[in-house]
């Protein structure tokens, strides 16, 4: 294969064919659903937005913010998506399935730390009463915080079946499409993150 | 805990006129009974015939684009009798509203909720995805969709939904807030009762099937256009099936959160719209209006795109003003984002805010007025033939070019305040929508009935019942902008002017015509049935098209093309013919692959009604248990490996031999004769003097 052909898909390899051109269309579709995704989130962020100030004597942004902790998850959660490049490169490069096994097992631990983490601040805030219920304010950082928990965690749930799958059929072009969908997915939900602790928790913490 | 949730014998209707007898509840149970014993007759029918096994073969699991699309118009059809009922019984009830009125207002409010709902996404919604479904592929020379199993999957979400409309017909209620549901009208605090949550998973369910139909029909125009098809060379349907598919991806979204917020609400005691600890129901407005003004083009452009299609086909031009009517499409989809706060003039914005809003809204009828000229050029020197679809045409320039004036009146928030919540704005919507979407599925359904069943639909009962449509709506809809000005309000079970009288009788009189129009649509399908070899085109190209769709039989094979076809400019089909090389046997045949039938449709359909449904009565173990099967199923599923359906060129090679053969031994119909029997769907073109 030339390097040429090589770089046609980056991370997949599958070299000219019929599903070539339909690896090209799923990934194309993979990103108009992501796009739709993005609105989802930005409904939700401008949502939680217009909630600010609508905590009704309730617990406040200074009350939920835990900067180590949303420090820690921020790097898991960046670890995470950085494991999950290095699995799309060996794919790439290597072509050994236990090799991008191995990174997306460093992906998958990084990011099972992430939830366990905000799993545990989730606790705290119902420990001092910030529960939903409480106020619109509470509502909506839920709503928006547990949106994107429930993305990481169908995500794991993904990267598992996308494991059993690299384990029983190797590294198939069809596998390989899918492992490059799900590194979108994964890397978008960082960008997602990375809005979320800063207009979340840092702002409201500023 | 009870296995049934909340759910008490007592919450079937069919009951409640034994309890309590009153023309009320009579109402209420009769269509109750009549909902069960249709779906109790229809079993029977089908176990009667032994066609379940033919169903499950051939419909109910085909991933085929076409059978998808006409699943969707059936079932906007079948949605469409209960929506028309409805109407129907609420002008009854408004003949007699004066103090009062036959029915309770609860019931009445109910009858415009379910009307609304089931008439936007049940019927509406259908009907542009069964167009977009069964023309896009055919039109730019494609196999079928890019995600065949997910167009699939988008039907059933659908069919979730309408079945969750029909199921709350029998069982419980539904939700008395509108079709737009408004919080805190619909909290849990104002009804605790199963109806809006009913309300909330139809939308929910089936908000996700139109954002994949929408993913779905942008990658296939993107991506699976025939080889040489460049963006300006794609029919003008297509072009607003792309800007549709753009705005479902984009508009369904902000619906998905605010139903699934309410839910959150309603459920868990959050306080996103609540009255209380924060809650904001204008965030409500917002969001519902961010999707339901694009929704509003989602629904209309498609129709606009069928009656750019129809002026030429019938006007026998090729499109006056492509390019413009393209730039105007698209800025009309840009446009739709940007107006949504129109629907709440009245509710404390700013002037500011609302002048923009205005302006933006005004804007629309530009690139509307664009098309309307453009359509009425095309049509200008045209060899137009008056056949059903230039009826509807015809009422569809004239009464909705009157709508669209209404909705620039409407657009200037001054005027806005004095009209706000009347039956004006009633008027108004149903002035664009009628004319608009309705009339253009009408005149689609017979331009295009022939290309999908092989027989053209009689013309003399077609035209009646376009005539009935359009005098059935001047009479019930027109009247409403004159009690509207005078100041009856919308969604209101009673009026106290007797002034309002007697527009209200002509109101319920055109209802009842437009009731017969629907029926009129049912004998001009059972008369053409009777005549279906008089009336069959089986050589596809009934009213020398201009489009790839029409160069193939009908109804198409299931692969479409026997070989992808080559386009090299605009109406593709037309300029084969104009250059006198229609209908070449392709040098060489090779096999065809074709996607895999799958159940995922229909286990998706049951598992999410059954969720629908159990949330609704709080049947918290059904609900868990279908989360569990769709989400299990799905991954069981990624783990199979699908053979193909391979068709053997030898198959393709003898079906399309066989056609051209036909096509050569039959004789090329005259348009003059377009309508007689001698049509059997091979077009006599003169495009060849034209030039096309």
């Amino acid at each position: 294969m030339s390097q040429v052909e090589q770089n046609v898909h980056p991370g997949m390899n599958l070299g000219y064919s019929g599903d070539t051109k339909h690896a090209e269309v799923n990934v194309f579709g993979f990103w108009l659903f992501l796009m739709s995704d993005l609105v989802t989130f930005g409904i939700v962020f401008a949502v939680f937005g217009t909630m600010t100030g609508a905590t009704a004597g309730g617990p406040g942004p200074e009350e939920v913010t835990n900067l180590h902790s949303i420090a820690l998850q921020t790097a898991l959660l960046l670890g995470s998506s950085f494991g999950f490049s290095w699995a799309s490169l060996s794919m790439k490069y290597h072509d050994e399935r236990w090799r991008t096994l191995g990174w997306l097992a460093i992906a998958a631990t990084s990011a099972l730390g992430f939830l366990v983490i905000e799993f545990i601040d989730f606790l705290h805030w119902i420990e001092i009463g910030a529960v939903p219920q409480r106020s619109g304010y509470l509502s909506a950082l839920w709503a928006l915080v547990g949106l994107h928990g429930l993305h990481v965690t169908a995500g794991l749930l993904w990267m598992g079946t996308i494991t059993a799958q690299i384990l029983r059929f190797g590294l198939t072009d069809k596998v390989k499409s899918r492992v490059t969908r799900m590194g979108l997915y994964w890397h978008f939900l960082d960008v997602v993150w990375v809005g979320i602790f800063s207009m979340v928790f840092l702002a409201g913490v500023a | 805990m009870n296995i049934f949730g909340r759910l008490h014998w007592d919450d079937l209707k069919l009951w409640e006129v034994f309890h309590d007898f009153s023309i009320d509840s009579l109402v209420a149970s009769g269509a109750a009974w009549g909902a069960v014993f249709a779906f109790v007759a229809l079993i029977g029918w089908i176990t009667y015939l032994g066609r379940w096994g033919w169903l499950y073969r051939e419909w109910l699991t085909t991933v085929d684009h076409k059978k998808i699309g006409i699943m969707y118009m059936i079932m906007g059809f079948v949605m469409f009798a209960r929506g028309i009922a409805e109407g129907v019984a609420m002008r009854s009830h408004q003949a007699t509203a004066l103090d009062g009125g036959v029915l309770s207002a609860y019931h009445y409010a109910e009858l415009f909720s379910t009307h609304g709902t089931i008439m936007i996404f049940f019927v509406a919604m259908p009907f542009i995805n069964g167009f977009i479904n069964y023309l896009v592929p055919l039109q730019i020379g494609s196999r079928d969709m890019a995600f065949p199993m997910l167009n699939q999957i988008s039907l059933a979400l659908t069919a979730t939904g309408a079945a969750l409309c029909m199921i709350s017909l029998v069982v419980g209620a539904f939700e008395t807030g509108g079709w737009t549901a408004y919080p805190p009208f619909t909290s849990a605090a104002f009804d605790p009762g199963p109806g809006p949550d009913y309300w909330v998973w139809a939308i929910a369910i089936s908000g996700f099937g139109s954002t994949f139909s929408g993913i779905n029909y942008s990658v296939t125009i993107y991506k699976m256009r025939a080889p040489g098809m460049k963006f300006m060379f794609m029919p003008v349907f297509t072009w607003t099936a792309l800007c549709t598919g753009i705005l479902m991806t984009f508009a369904l979204p902000p619906l998905t959160v605010a139903a699934i917020m309410q839910a959150l609400d309603r459920y868990l005691d959050f306080h996103f719209f609540t009255n209380d600890l924060g809650g904001n129901m204008m965030n409500y407005a917002n969001l519902f209006w961010m999707f339901g003004h694009p929704e509003v083009y989602i629904l209309i452009l498609p129709a606009y795109g069928i009656f750019s299609e129809l002026v030429s086909t019938f006007g026998a031009k090729r499109i006056y003003g492509y390019t413009s009517l393209v730039i105007a499409t698209m800025s009309i989809a840009v446009l739709s984002f940007m107006v949504w706060l129109h629907h709440f003039f009245t509710m404390g914005n700013s002037a500011t805010v609302n002048v923009a809003f205005g302006i933006a809204t005004g804007l629309i009828a530009i690139p509307t007025g664009v098309k309307v000229y453009v359509w009425m050029t095309t049509l200008w020197r045209g060899r137009i033939r008056f056949t059903v679809p230039i009826v509807y045409m015809a009422g569809f320039l004239i009464l909705f070019t009157i709508g669209g004036f209404s909705g620039i009146i409407l657009a200037n928030p001054s005027i806005n305040w004095q009209v706000h919540n009347t039956q004006f704005v009633v008027a108004h919507f149903h002035n664009v929508l009628l004319p608009g979407l309705l009339f253009g599925t009408l005149a689609g359904v017979h331009i295009w009935f022939p290309k999908a069943f092989g027989f053209r639909l009689d013309e003399r009962a077609g035209k009646i019942t376009a005539m009935l449509w359009i005098v059935g709506f001047c009479l019930t809809f027109l009247p409403l902008y004159v009690v509207g000005l005078m100041g009856y309000p919308r969604r209101s079970a009673a009026f106290d002017d007797p002034a309002f009288v007697p527009y209200m009788i002509v109101c319920v009189i055109g209802a009842f015509i437009l009731l017969t129009a629907f029926a009129g649509l049912f004998a001009t399908l059972y008369i053409s049935i009777r005549n279906r070899d008089r009336l069959a085109v089986p050589l596809g190209d009934p009213w020398d098209g201009r489009t790839l769709e029409w160069a193939t039989p009908s109804p198409p094979p299931p692969w479409n093309f026997p070989v992808i076809p080559e386009v090299v400019s605009r109406d593709a089909f037309a300029k084969e013919k104009s250059e006198g090389r229609p209908y070449v046997l392709p040098p060489e045949y090779r096999d065809i692959h074709l996607p895999p039938p799958t159940a995922a449709g229909l286990v998706i359909f049951l598992a999410t009604t059954a969720f629908g449904f159990a949330m609704t009565w709080y049947m918290w173990w059904l609900a868990i248990l279908s989360v569990v099967v769709v989400i299990g199923w799905l991954v069981m599923r990624s783990f199979r490996e699908h053979e193909e359906v391979v068709i053997p060129a030898v198959e393709v090679r003898r079906v399309n031999n066989a056609w051209i053969e036909a096509i050569q031994l039959g004789k090329g119909v005259n348009r003059d004769h377009e309508t007689s029997s001698a049509n059997r769907g091979y077009a006599a073109s003169d495009y060849l003097k034209e030039g096309a």
